[in-house]
């Protein structure tokens, strides 16, 4: 418990501090330094708890489904911190954001590391509610950070579309509620997962299901399943780049994590009904349609950001699939998919950040000949979008390889969509890729000052998942799918 | 049960909810802003004093606290800090162009009838007085949002959400005497400061764009050209 | 038997009777409001005495159904309001007309006057015929719809069965009553053509509406015509106080109970006209082309009273 107070208490008085600090260095250095105790206390946490064990009270529940995924945040919420320094030390210089600004930027990003953390460790769904609007509150204000039309008009639409996603979120959660009551005998209870998972049986299916929808649809906006994806492209690429990072690489995980926890409820309800795969089958269809969809869309991106985060979109489509798809085989798959994407996709973002540095724009047309004129940059762009187009060796082709082998058990036929799928993001990603990394660099071009530090320990980290995953992952992983599924995988 | 068997302060709840409903429609389709906010206002203390029936009908003193959350926050503070806000920006006299009112109205009405029928198959569950209610602040909730599609007025846009909040309110008082405290205040602070953020961001949207019209917000399309993608 | 349809003409020509001295209340009222003395209460009936022995003048270009529109306006509107119970609940007219005869028969007297109104073929005449039948087309449905809602809680299309079921459950609160009460009354606001639809008391508008259609009357035909206009408010206002507040209603036809309902609804029509004329003294005419959301609110209205009947009344 003392390791859970740790890990939620330093970002919350980080948030408090960093708002006092006026100058700069100190607070980037301070950010780092937050980042890097919640990482302390998470792991913390992680071994506390242990592999099998579950640690609950107060309102919290940390089991393996959650911890993996609190040291994920912490860790991406500490690299990204240590991009984040120099490149927005960049940006003031450049004079795009005021002292000021980034007073409320820092401050803001231990809030939202804050409301990660608690939308993952509560075990009260109206809490992990309020975390997730938290988290969206958090970071809208930095999607305007810089103050451009299209940086409001991102933050506007992002408000917007997640407020409304969210508050259908509500209903269904209020909904579950209303559903406990009937169970439970403490109303207070009502809405502690533990408890309702212990009696899931019990839980009226006709009011379960319903709720269902409305809990996808409000957090299936969170997690940019399409046609709910409207912001998310926007909010990705006009925010500041750490913000591109940690959206991408966590809050998106987070939604996904509600939903999963919610059909697990509405799993264990529907068990006895004519249509136990309901919930299933509804993350499968979303799933896919956001996997193919953004596949497509990756072909006409113009903005290098906007392209990523669509591939963060196919990604999460693929995940959702694959939790939809059930069976211990595929949510190992999925969760270790959750696990490779969030490193990959934050260290796209950070090369991608100071590739847009070095060209002095986000316009894919006009990023050219990285390799030549930085190569640390251009190599790592080249590799990061080599490992998360799912190439061997790295970590994204083995949980790409499990969930293909996992459908192939089950629906032969959706085998054929997700390899086509895949082929076509691939080329979408590589038709922009290609000239943006290669080619001759335009006259002028200069290196930048650029800390490649965090790309190379994510890269290296999904190249290691890629040849083997350490046994202590496996086996977290694996209790984490036997807690989702019920069956063990190793 | 039939409402003739009720008790009275049950069917009194039913009527509030009625006229919360009722205030959506009118919410919806009131062009002038400041009307548009005493409106909001209305429907915050009608969802107030929901709470407040439902807490003398069930022995539930939580929810007088929550019943005074709920008339202090929806019925003032944001109507307050939305007319503030409106003075601020010199829309007092603001009266928006409705895109054809008579239709969205309708749409409206048709929302109505699709909560119901997403409702109906709750018939069994619980007391019937529940269900219909849960029925009822659907429709608000989806009324919210249909404001929110249809209205071009960032303003507008803005009560249309704190409107579904309103629906929300009233399914969880309603459907489940309330939510557990902390969720309650947990809810309250985040529509708090979405207020406070929603403030902010008028002012940076008319001063990006000059209005408030939000439509005119179109910049980001997927046919993106080639002149936004100026910032790193 | 035979006492029930004696009952049920006093009834009628108690409509006939008092009609006048609803309208002279309400004026009375509103300029007491008005910070005026005004005229006398009984001041209308004054003026349909001067008015009926007056010479009629008929224009030249007047057909036979100038002439006979009078008598067929005031007679429906006559028959409609009889069919409106009074003072007495169950009276036998209800076995004969339900609401949806008043409706037709106050359809038939508008038709009428509407083409009285265009008969002579003046621009007036034409043009406020043509607004009637706008308002009155847009009223329609929002009648029409607060109607069903009543007869669907009370399971009958019968007025005096409405009445019955409301008054045997006694207290009940109910939002789709609530919702039909607000429709009917701004029904009753535009058919009766009052503030802010139209204005009664001036014939000098371009924007008038009843006023336009009857330029061209005079004498019994006028006095007909404007008498059958007060017995139609008379009607709305005696539909909407028993409708809704239906305690005080004779059950049984004691006279006791006979004079107890009569003093009721008396009391009842006043506290009512006292509101038309407050309302009347408050709110300012609208321009006609604001006319149209004015009646989608009663027609909302209607639809919600409807719905909320479906939704939160049914028992399951």
């Amino acid at each position: 418990m003392n390791a859970l107070l740790l890990t939620l208490l330093t970002p919350l008085v980080g948030a408090l501090l960093l708002a006092l600090i006026r100058s700069l260095g100190p607070a980037g250095w301070l950010n780092l330094a937050v980042s890097a105790l919640t990482l302390v206390g998470a792991v913390w946490l992680a071994l506390s708890v242990g592999l099998d064990g579950s640690l609950t009270g107060m309102g919290f529940r940390v089991d393996a489904f959650n911890i993996y995924l609190v040291v994920l945040t912490a860790f991406v919420g500490l690299t990204t911190a240590i991009f984040s320094r120099p490149y927005m030390r960049h940006v003031c210089a450049e004079g795009r954001v005021s002292v000021g600004s980034l007073r409320i930027y820092h401050s803001m990003y231990q809030a939202f590391m804050l409301t990660m953390l608690v939308a993952l460790t509560t075990d009260n769904l109206g809490v992990l509610w309020v975390a997730v609007e938290g988290a969206t509150l958090a970071t809208v204000l930095l999607v305007s950070l810089y103050r451009t039309p299209e940086a409001v008009e991102a933050a506007w639409k992002y408000f917007i579309l997640c407020g409304v996603g969210i508050a259908l979120a509500l209903f269904g959660t209020v909904l579950t509620y209303f559903a406990a009551q009937h169970v439970l005998q403490d109303p207070d209870a009502g809405l502690s997962w533990s408890l309702l998972y212990d009696h899931a049986e019990a839980l009226d299916p006709t009011v379960m299901r319903i709720a269902f929808v409305f809990l996808l649809v409000g957090y299936g906006t969170k997690i940019g399943l399409v046609p709910l994806h409207q912001w998310l492209p926007d909010a990705h690429s006009e925010g500041p780049t750490p913000m591109s990072a940690v959206l991408s690489g966590l809050l998106l995980n987070v939604a996904l994590y509600a939903v999963v926890r919610f059909k697990m409820l509405v799993d264990g309800s529907l068990a006895e009904t004519a249509t136990p795969h309901l919930a299933g089958s509804l993350l499968m269809g979303f799933g896919l349609v956001s996997f193919v969809v953004a596949g497509l869309f990756l072909h006409r991106q113009r903005d290098i950001k906007r392209m990523f985060s669509y591939s963060s979109i196919e990604h999460m489509g693929l995940m959702t699939f694959a939790f939809g798809l059930g069976g211990p085989l595929a949510t190992f798959g999925a969760l270790l998919h959750m696990l490779v994407h969030s490193l990959t996709k934050s260290a796209i973002f950070i090369t991608v950040g100071h590739a847009a540095h070095i060209a002095g724009t986000q316009s894919i047309d006009r990023i050219r000949g990285l390799i030549r004129t930085q190569p640390a940059v251009g190599w790592s762009l080249l590799i990061g979008v080599v490992a998360i187009a799912g190439f061997p060796p790295f970590g994204v082709f083995t949980s790409e390889f499990l969930l293909l082998t996992a459908t192939m058990q089950t629906h032969p036929w959706f085998t054929v969509v997700l390899l086509s799928g895949l082929v076509i993001a691939f080329a979408g990603l590589f038709r922009h890729l290609h000239p943006m990394v290669y080619g001759a660099a335009p006259k002028g071009q200069q290196p930048v000052q650029a800390n490649m530090l965090p790309v190379f320990i994510h890269l290296g980290l999904v190249l290691w998942l890629g040849l083997s995953i350490p046994g202590f992952l496996a086996a977290w992983l694996d209790s984490a799918t036997q807690l989702i599924t019920g069956e063990h995988l190793l | 049960m039939s409402l003739t068997l009720m008790p009275l302060l049950q069917q009194f709840m039913l009527l509030l909810a009625a006229l919360v409903l009722f205030l959506s429609f009118v919410l919806l389709a009131q062009a002038r802003l400041v009307a548009a906010i005493h409106i909001f206002a209305w429907q915050g203390a009608l969802i107030a004093a929901v709470t407040f029936t439902v807490a003398v009908t069930g022995d539930a003193p939580h929810l007088y606290f929550s019943a005074l959350l709920t008339l202090a926050l929806k019925a003032m503070l944001i109507p307050w800090m939305l007319h503030r806000l409106v003075r601020q920006l010199g829309l007092e006299r603001h009266t928006e162009v409705l895109i054809r009112p008579g239709l969205v109205v309708m749409a409206a009405v048709v929302l109505v009838i699709f909560s119901y029928w997403v409702v109906v198959p709750m018939v069994e569950q619980s007391l019937a007085f529940t269900r219909n209610i849960i029925a009822v602040s659907l429709a608000v909730v989806l009324i919210g949002l249909l404001m929110m599609v249809f209205r071009q007025q960032a303003v507008a846009q803005v009560l249309g959400f704190m409107s579904m909040e309103n629906g929300l309110f009233l399914a969880a008082i309603s459907a489940t005497a309330g939510m557990p405290l902390v969720v309650e205040l947990g809810v309250a602070f985040d529509v708090l400061v979405a207020m406070v953020l929603f403030g902010v961001f008028f002012f940076q949207i008319r001063e990006s764009i000059d209005s408030l019209d939000v439509d005119r917000l179109n910049r980001l399309t997927e046919t993106l050209e080639q002149d936004s993608g100026e910032q790193p | 038997m035979l006492s029930a349809w004696l009952l049920a003409l006093i009834q009628a020509l108690l409509y006939v009777a008092l009609a006048p001295l609803l309208v002279g209340w309400v004026r009375k009222v509103k300029a007491r409001l008005q910070n005026r003395r005004g005229p006398r209460v009984l001041q209308p009936y004054a003026d349909l005495r001067k008015l009926l022995r007056k010479e009629t003048r008929v224009a030249y270009t007047a057909s036979p159904l100038f002439l006979v529109a009078p008598y067929i306006v005031f007679v429906a509107t006559w028959l409609a309001a009889a069919t409106v119970p009074l003072v007495v609940m169950d009276l036998p007219v209800a076995r004969i007309a339900d609401i949806i005869v008043l409706v037709g028969l106050l359809g038939l007297a508008r038709f009428f006057l509407a083409l009285a109104g265009m008969d002579i073929g003046t621009a007036f005449g034409g043009m406020g015929a043509s607004r009637e039948m706008m308002v009155s087309g847009l009223a329609e449905p929002a009648m029409l719809m607060a109607v069903f809602t009543l007869a669907m809680s009370a399971h009958s299309t019968s007025l005096a069965g409405v009445i019955y079921q409301h008054w045997a459950d006694g207290l009940v609160l109910r939002p789709s009553y609530l919702f039909a009460l607000g429709a009917l009354m701004l029904v009753a606001l535009a058919e009766c053509g009052r503030i802010p639809v139209d204005n009664h008391a001036t014939h000098l508008e371009l924007t008038m509406i009843h006023e336009a259609m009857l330029l061209e009357y005079s004498g019994r035909h006028l006095a007909l015509m404007e008498w059958a206009a007060q017995i139609k408010l008379m009607l709305y206002g005696v539909l909407i106080v028993n409708v809704f507040l239906p305690w005080g209603m004779a059950t049984d036809f004691t006279p006791v109970a006979l004079a107890l309902g009569l003093v009721t609804v008396i009391a009842k029509l006043a506290v009512l006209g006292g509101a038309l004329a407050i309302a009347e003294t408050v709110l300012a005419k609208m321009r006609l082309f604001r006319v149209p959301a004015f009646l989608n609110l009663a027609l909302l209205l209607g639809l919600l009273g409807l719905l909320s009947h479906v939704i939160l009344e049914v028992g399951v």
